[in-house]
């Protein structure tokens, strides 16, 4: 497939924000249970909602210029019962509202306790709005995932691994964005953030690594023998029909060298899983922002790489049928 | 129905009007849909005899030509000062076009009128372009055919009275085995392809010969991949097998051809290699007299052929009781094909032996024994009466890969002898003829014989063009030497039937035999495609005299595209699209008849026309009454034809002849048909009629026509010919044999100049014989191994579809097709930049692999390339970027003999162009080189009148998008 | 229930692109229209089409196999383009199973594009919504139209014949019974889209020539008195028996 940059740009971003979303309600959750000690509502929770807002609407914008016609955006929703780009769409701002309501809930102070359990926890306003952030932020993953994944022809994304890394990626770049936020925010999670950063990134690397290895050994299911069915083994086509391009050969094909390929590869495992890590390790060590930001950077910077590789790596079957210029 | 596909234009007013398409010469009948006065569909007229309803790709992009930016419309004069090439041009008005060429031409034609020179291209109106010349009064006209396919043409009249092209055709309703030889395309490109799918689904089989394997040799049964220019070989092998194997129809061969016919072959004799005869006819007339001998089997003597109760020997020696030795001319075929082995023409061909015999047996074995019978009792021109009409289902289909090769005349003699062998020849399942055809062998038309034929102020005496039947019949010099600009009808290329265009630039610009003043094209692309040794004869356009004066002192170039030869012209005349114009498809011309019966067709205009475009029918029209020629003049010295449509209904060939350009609704209230007083509403009837008039005959007439008295006398009576005698198909030719006695000496007819004395000799043998090309015989094949063609796309039509912006995204440029197994040698991957170099010049281009492709040969799209900025393309378009034209690579002149002139790279025989002689060699282009084609040529720029070319286009006919 | 549908005869189909052209003719002053073209005089046109027809070689020379191959929309029985699309705009209508797009719902996003694996639908980069074969349904169904012209534009352009149109489900009409009698096939099986278009297969005609079929009785050598005969004083079996 030919990385279209509006969707680069939308799925690392809202992952960003999903996952630093899932970073502030674990340090709440935590905080809840006692492990962690309370941050102030403001400065921590609504200001690092805020921050999640910002990667989450970025995302959105970005999404727009994949539209041909964004003015009819709307209609985009009606398809929720076949269609995951419909619940996407659907569960995206469903997210962000939330993800809204639970910044402005800890901006207000609303702590109205809702319910308390017998265990005697007790679910306030912010802690219900968490909960329901959290399911969104995994449904949208799922959604955004499955809108590749549930494309059997594409056969790279076929595959449950996509949804996983998608959970996996986006809750990286989120927890190591979470780490930067806190050392200025709340300099005491820093370290827990940036723990749980690493260990998301290294089963990052798990799954990626994983699905790099499928997608290596992936036979093609179609042929030219099964595209235009004719048996022999020897079939080379001739024409496309067109010589000047069209949106069959613009949509599908890259129309980069395997040696680019291959370094863009190499090169997003570097910046998603190994220098993020070794950034987080020495940033923390030498308590340096600067470092922890470094982290971010690159991560962020490998994964829309990685985004870039994953949609380029999808050879599509249309693309047997236009194979040559003439 | 759901909202999206509603109707959405609803107050446009909708309209179709029926004409006949012009997107290529095929003229089948269109139907165009207008909305709003735009067009929004054209379709196939399912009311037409020809496409039945369906159209083309080139037919159903119509509408990207009607509004092509590329359109002129303006008349246009070159700038003064502006180099001829440059395409810098202003506008002018039409009367000062008038002005100019009424007063340019009156001169030339009060002077000398030789010196204006009339060549049209792919027109379909050379009843009235050949008029208007001969009215002038120049020897110097033509249309494309020289240039085209003239060997197929002269190759089968001069053999069976009739052709394929636009004369006849494979029966392939009632074939059952269908041998097609190079062929690309073709003119009956839809009729052609609604017949061989109708043809593959009845079960017939389906051989191609072809060094490529595409579009029709795609769905072959069978292909049989040949090397270029060796058909000739083959087919006379295969003529080898079926007479060794006896499988040739010998009762045809005995009535209806001339194999029975006693040849004289007394060598110290005048008559040497003619037939005998019994009497020398009283007069001059333009048939077969049925004076010939057979030696009756019967009575072992020699009778009259076709005497009652006779047959005679088709093989065999014998001596007249005047000592004379003679043998029946199927006895000398038979000798003539006796070293002609399976064995020999396999090494020639690259075709295995095998095949080669299989071949034969399969023609042989189908002819025979699936033979048809059809119920339609018919009389023969002797009298003899017959029950049926029979056919042998074998049908052939050949076209220029046969004929533009410099051996082609002989080879298409070889394929239509080979049909008279299996008994094909007008009959049901073989070849068919198309009225007017067939015509006498050789058809009646002559030129003029000397150079009084051209006077001033005086039409020429004789038609331009003719069919020359011995050597007394030549255009020539009493010291032998060419009356026309092209040579043609000269002792060069004595059967040059459609002249010679593809000479014409040379032999003006070198003054050779002398110069001319005006040169008039119309709708051909003589600076690029149609033109051999593009680069130089682009330069001879523009070459001037010492005096600073052009050598081709003046060039008026009629269009409706502004192309690679209007930028050489020094006045540009705006012509109308096929949609804007009338038009008749003549019986006087190339009409579009069926196997059943001739018939004409027409175009009515749909739309008005565009600009100040003004059809070249008027054009011609008005210059004949200004030039006052008598046709267009009438007594009282007044302009004789209001318009065109006036012309075509009221013009006869002579007062009273009846005959006119359309034959149908003839006779004052249009009852009737071929002949008849005009018809003052013609036009309105052909409208009502799906623009043609198709005439069909009685069952009875529609086959054996060359012997079938019925058809003969209706033809006779209808004047589609002058004589009722039957038309032998001429196995051996006499004709041939007049002109090779004329070298050797003999007779007392006109004798060729003594440096062409042996290549008349050679070349007009009276039974074909294999020689390799000319320019093959001429070149060194270590060096340049591999032949190079051309063929036909079936979406574009030559030079002219790349202003069309649907049709050039499917051609958008070319490549060379190299056989995988060549390329991989030369070290060439698929896709690489080469040169392809021949003796004359050389060219840059991008290689395809190919397994489809004969190894020997390598080929590409035809006229694909173009140069920059023609057809208002922007110089970077890839026509002129990545594609090319092979015709950089091909001479127009061949060295002569050590001593003689040059000679023209044609058939020694008819002056066909030989596209498919050039022998090339490829090599990879260097990595420093530039990714481009060469060679490139200065980039034009728009000329004025023309419209912009937009970004973007999208095409809405008529009403409103939504 | 109905499910119209071409079906394409591989065996004549010469690749004449006569179904291309007609096709863009129809629909570009159609409810598709205009189809766009982008560059149409400059380097590398590009333009909207339903329709292309492609050419493949089979096997080496000289047992090589040219194939012209068109290809538009299969309409597919389980389309995966439709349930994919999140305005609703690709739809498979329920009447006779065209799949269609609504070019006033799409927004233009190609993820319907993306779920077909066989490359037909196209975006029309000026309108920017998404475009394909349509099967011609506002030519199919207009009763302005007559009867045997109630057919879609390239099947009525096709020289050969090679494009039949009708109803794969009926088993009498004409697709059913060429799918059944020549081997029709659909494209890419292997997943499970189950495409209406099918297309049928090259078929050959061979010639069998027996030895004794050359032998001809009426052989007219004979009457030439050309036909070899042995020759007399050659021995024979006269010449060593008596019986
Ligand atoms: N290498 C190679 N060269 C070849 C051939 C080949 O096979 N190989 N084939 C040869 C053959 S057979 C032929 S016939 C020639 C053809 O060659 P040309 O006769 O040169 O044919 P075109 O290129 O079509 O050019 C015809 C001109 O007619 C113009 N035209 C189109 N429509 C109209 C109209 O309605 N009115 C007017 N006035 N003009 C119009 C076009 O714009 C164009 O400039 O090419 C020959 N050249
Ligand atoms: N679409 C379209 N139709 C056209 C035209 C067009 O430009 N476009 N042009 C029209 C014109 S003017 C003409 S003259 C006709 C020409 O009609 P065709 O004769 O069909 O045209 P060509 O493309 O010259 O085809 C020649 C064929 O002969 C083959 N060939 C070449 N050399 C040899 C040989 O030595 N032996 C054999 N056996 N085959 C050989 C080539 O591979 C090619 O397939 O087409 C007409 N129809
Ligand atoms: S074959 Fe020629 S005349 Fe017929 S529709 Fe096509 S372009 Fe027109
Ligand atoms: S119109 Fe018919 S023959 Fe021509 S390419 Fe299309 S399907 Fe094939
Ligand atoms: S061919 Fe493609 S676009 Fe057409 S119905 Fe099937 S999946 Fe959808
Ligand atoms: S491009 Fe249009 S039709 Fe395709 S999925 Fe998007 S909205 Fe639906
Ligand atoms: S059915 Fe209509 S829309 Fe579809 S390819 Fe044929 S002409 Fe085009
Ligand atoms: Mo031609």
């Amino acid at each position: 497939m030919n990385p279209a940059f509006s969707v680069i740009f939308l799925t690392t971003l809202i992952g960003v924000g999903q996952g630093l979303f899932l970073a502030l309600f674990t340090a709440q959750t935590y905080a809840l249970f006692g492990i962690l000690p309370e941050q102030d509502s403001v400065g921590f929770y609504a200001y690092g909602s805020l921050l999640a807002l910002v990667f989450m609407a970025a995302g959105l914008i970005a999404s727009f210029f994949h539209l041909g016609h964004p003015e009819r955006a709307w209609r985009s929703a009606a398809m929720w019962r076949t269609s995951w780009l419909s619940r996407e769409v659907i569960v995206l701002p469903a997210f962000m509202g939330v993800l809204f309501l639970y910044g402005l809930a800890h901006l207000l102070d609303w702590k109205q306790v809702l319910l308390t359990l017998p265990t005697g926890l007790s679910i306030n306003v912010t802690v219900a709005l968490g909960m329901l952030g959290t399911l969104l932020a995994f449904a949208l993953f799922v959604c955004t995932g499955m809108i590749y994944a549930c494309l059997r022809f594409l056969r790279e994304w076929h595959t449950p691994l996509t949804i996983i890394n998608y959970i996996l990626l986006g809750g990286a770049s989120g927890f190591t964005l979470a780490t930067i936020f806190a050392a200025y925010a709340a300099p005491a999670l820093a370290g827990f953030f940036a723990g749980w950063a690493m260990i998301i990134t290294l089963c990052g690397l798990v799954g990626r690594a994983a699905s790099l290895f499928r997608n290596a050994r992936l036979k093609p299911r179609s042929t030219l023998q099964t595209a235009i069915g004719v048996k022999h083994p020897r079939i080379v086509q001739k024409s496309q029909g067109f010589m000047g391009g069209s949106f069959n050969t613009r949509e599908f094909f890259h129309g980069q060298t395997p040696a680019l390929l291959r370094s863009i590869k190499w090169m997003f495992l570097l910046c998603v899983f190994v220098l993020p890590i070794f950034f987080l390790v020495s940033g923390l060590a030498t308590a340096s922002a600067a470092l922890l930001l470094l982290a971010f950077a690159v991560q962020y910077i490998g994964l829309l790489a990685e985004r870039w590789f994953f949609f380029a790596q999808a050879n599509h079957p249309q693309n047997l049928y236009y194979q040559v210029v003439s | 129905m759901s909202a999206a596909v509603a109707p959405e234009v609803a107050p446009a007013v909708q309209e179709i009007k029926k004409t006949t398409c012009y997107m290529c010469a095929c003229r089948c009948g269109i139907r165009v849909h207008l909305r709003d006065g735009q067009v929004r569909y054209i379709d196939g007229n399912p009311d037409h005899p020809l496409n039945q309803g369906v159209i083309c790709a080139k037919g159903s992009s119509g509408i990207m030509k009607q509004y092509s930016p590329a359109r002129l419309l303006k008349p246009l004069k070159r700038k003064a000062g502006a180099e001829r090439g440059a395409g810098d041009f202003e506008e002018i008005s039409w009367e000062e076009v008038y002005a100019t060429l009424a007063e340019r031409l009156g001169k030339i034609r009060a002077t000398d009128p030789k010196k204006f020179a009339l060549f049209t291209g792919r027109d379909q109106m050379q009843a009235l372009t050949g008029l208007f010349a001969r009215q002038f009064g120049t020897p110097n006209y033509a249309a494309h055919g020289g240039l085209c396919s003239v060997n197929m043409a002269a190759g089968m009249i001069y053999t069976i009275g009739g052709s394929f092209w636009e004369f006849g055709g494979p029966d392939l309703d009632r074939a059952k085995l269908f041998v097609m030889i190079g062929t690309a395309e073709d003119h009956h490109s839809n009729p052609l392809k609604i017949a061989i799918a109708k043809f593959k689904r009845n079960g017939g089989r389906f051989i191609s010969i072809n060094p490529v394997r595409t579009g029709y040799s795609a769905i072959a049964d069978e292909w049989v991949p040949i090397r270029p220019g060796t058909d000739g070989a083959l087919l006379l092998a295969i003529i080898h097998e079926l007479i060794a194997k006896g499988l040739y129809d010998r009762d045809f061969l005995v009535r209806y051809t001339n194999a029975g016919q006693l040849v004289n072959l007394d060598d110290k004799h005048d008559e040497f290699g003619m037939f005998v005869r019994t009497e020398v006819p009283q007069e001059e007339a333009c048939y077969d007299p049925q004076n010939k001998l057979w030696w009756d089997r019967i009575s072992n003597k020699p009778v009259i052929t076709h005497s009652e109760g006779a047959d005679p020997f088709l093989l065999g020696e014998f001596v007249l009781s005047d000592g004379t030795p003679v043998k029946p001319s199927f006895q000398l075929l038979q000798e003539r094909v006796q070293d002609y082995t399976p064995e020999w023409a396999a090494q020639i061909t690259g075709i295995p032996v095998d095949v080669i015999r299989r071949l034969a047996y399969e023609m042989g074995v189908t002819a025979r024994d699936q033979q048809i019978e059809l119920p339609i009792a018919w009389t023969d021109s002797w009298g003899k009466e017959h029950d049926t009409v029979t056919g042998n289902p074998v049908a052939f289909h050949a076209m220029r890969g046969l004929a533009a090769h410099s051996n082609g005349f002989h080879t298409i003699r070889a394929l239509a002898i080979l049909m008279s062998l299996l008994g094909t020849i007008d009959r049901p399942g073989g070849f068919r003829h198309k009225a007017p055809f067939p015509r006498p062998i050789p058809p009646c038309a002559r030129t003029p014989t000397s150079p009084l034929a051209v006077r001033p102020d005086t039409p020429l005496d004789g038609m331009a063009l003719g069919w020359p039947s011995d050597p007394d019949d030549l255009f020539i010099h009493e010291d032998g030497t060419p009356v026309r600009i092209d040579k043609a009808f000269s002792w060069e290329y004595p059967l040059s039937v459609h002249g010679l265009m593809h000479n014409v630039i040379t032999n003006a610009w070198r003054g050779d035999p002398y110069r001319i003043d005006t040169l008039m094209i119309f709708m051909s692309n003589m600076a690029w495609n149609s033109t051999m040794n593009t680069v130089e004869v682009r330069k001879m356009l523009n070459d001037k005299d010492e005096h600073g004066e052009h050598k081709i002192p003046f060039i008026v170039v009629c269009d409706a595209f502004q192309s690679e030869m209007t930028a050489f012209a020094d006045l540009i005349l705006p012509d109308t699209t096929y949609l804007e114009r009338h038009d008749a498809m003549s019986m006087l011309d190339r009409p579009i008849s069926e196997f059943d019966g001739p018939v004409d067709a027409v175009r009515i205009p749909v739309l008005p026309p565009s600009g100040e475009c003004r059809p070249f029918q008027e054009v011609l029209i008005e210059l004949g009454a200004r030039l006052k020629l008598p046709v267009f003049t009438a007594s009282d010295g007044s302009r004789k034809y209001r318009d065109y449509p006036d012309f075509i209904v009221n013009y006869e060939t002579e007062p009273g002849s009846g005959i006119g350009f359309l034959a149908g609704w003839r006779g004052r209230g249009g009852e009737k048909f071929m002949r008849g007083e005009p018809n003052p509403n013609q036009w309105e009837m052909y409208a009502k009629n799906n623009c043609i008039y198709h005439h069909e005959l009685p069952r009875s007439y529609q086959y054996m026509r060359n012997w079938n008295q019925g058809y003969l006398e209706w033809s006779q009576r209808n004047r589609i010919t002058r004589y009722a005698e039957p038309i032998l198909i001429h196995l051996y030719s006499e004709v041939l044999q007049k002109f090779r006695l004329a070298a050797q000496g003999k007779g007392i007819s006109r004798k060729p100049p003594e440096h062409l004395k042996q290549r008349v000799e050679t070349f007009f043998d009276p039974l074909p014989f294999f020689y390799e090309p000319l320019e093959t015989q001429l070149t060194d094949k270590h060096k340049y191994p591999l032949a190079a063609i051309t063929q036909r796309p079936m979406a574009m039509y030559h030079s002219w579809d790349s202003q069309n912006a649907w049709l050039r995204q499917i051609h958008t440029y070319n490549t060379l097709y190299v056989n995988t197994q060549t390329a991989r040698l030369q070290g060439i991957a698929d896709g690489d930049w080469i040169w392809v170099e021949s003796q004359w010049g050389k060219v840059r281009c991008m290689a395809q692999h190919s397994e489809a492709v004969e190894p020997g040969t390598v080929w590409t799209w035809n006229a694909i390339g173009k140069a920059a900025g023609a057809w208002n393309l922007t110089p970077e378009a890839n026509e002129s970027r990545q594609g090319f034209l092979l015709n950089h690579l091909i001479s127009d002149e061949l060295p002569g003999k050590p001593g003689a002139s040059r000679v023209s790279n044609s058939d020694p025989v008819t002056g066909q162009a030989a596209w498919y002689d050039v022998r090339v060699r490829i090599y990879k282009a260097g990595a420093e080189e530039a990714q481009e084609t060469s060679p490139q040529f200065e980039a034009l720029t728009p000329v004025p009148g023309m419209k912009q070319r937009p970004t973007w286009l999208a095409y809405f006919g008529g009403g409103k998008i939504k | 229930m109905t499910q119209l549908a071409l079906v394409i005869d591989l065996n004549v189909c010469v690749g004449c692109h006569a179904c291309v052209t007609s096709c863009k003719e129809w629909n570009t002053s159609g409810p598709a229209g205009a189809m766009s073209d982008e560059r149409p005089y400059d380097v590398n046109p590009t333009g909207n089409f339903f329709n292309r027809v492609q050419t493949f070689e089979v096997g080496e020379f000289p047992n090589t196999e040219t194939v012209h191959f068109p290809k538009s929309c299969l309409h597919c029985e389980d389309p995966p383009c439709v349930p994919v699309c999140p305005t609703g705009a690709s739809y498979k209508r329920k009447e006779d199973g065209i799949v269609l797009v609504d070019y006033d719902k799409c927004i233009g996003c190609k993820y319907c594009s993306w779920a077909c694996p066989y490359g037909v639908r196209e975006i029309d980069e000026k309108q920017k919504v998404m475009k394909k074969c349509t099967l011609c349904v506002d030519r199919i169904y207009d009763q302005s139209l007559p009867e045997a012209e109630r057919k879609p534009a390239c099947v009525m352009a096709c020289p050969t014949s090679a494009r039949l149109f009708g109803d794969v489900h009926d088993p009498e009409s004409v697709v059913s019974k060429a799918i059944r009698e020549s081997g029709g096939y659909p494209l890419m099986p292997e997943w499970g889209t189950q495409p209406a278009n099918h297309y049928l297969p090259r078929r050959k005609t061979r010639l069998r020539i027996h030895e004794d079929e050359l032998e001809r009785t009426d052989n007219p050598l004979k009457i030439d008195r050309q036909l070899p005969k042995p020759d007399m004083a050659e021995p024979s079996l006269d010449d060593v028996t008596s019986w």
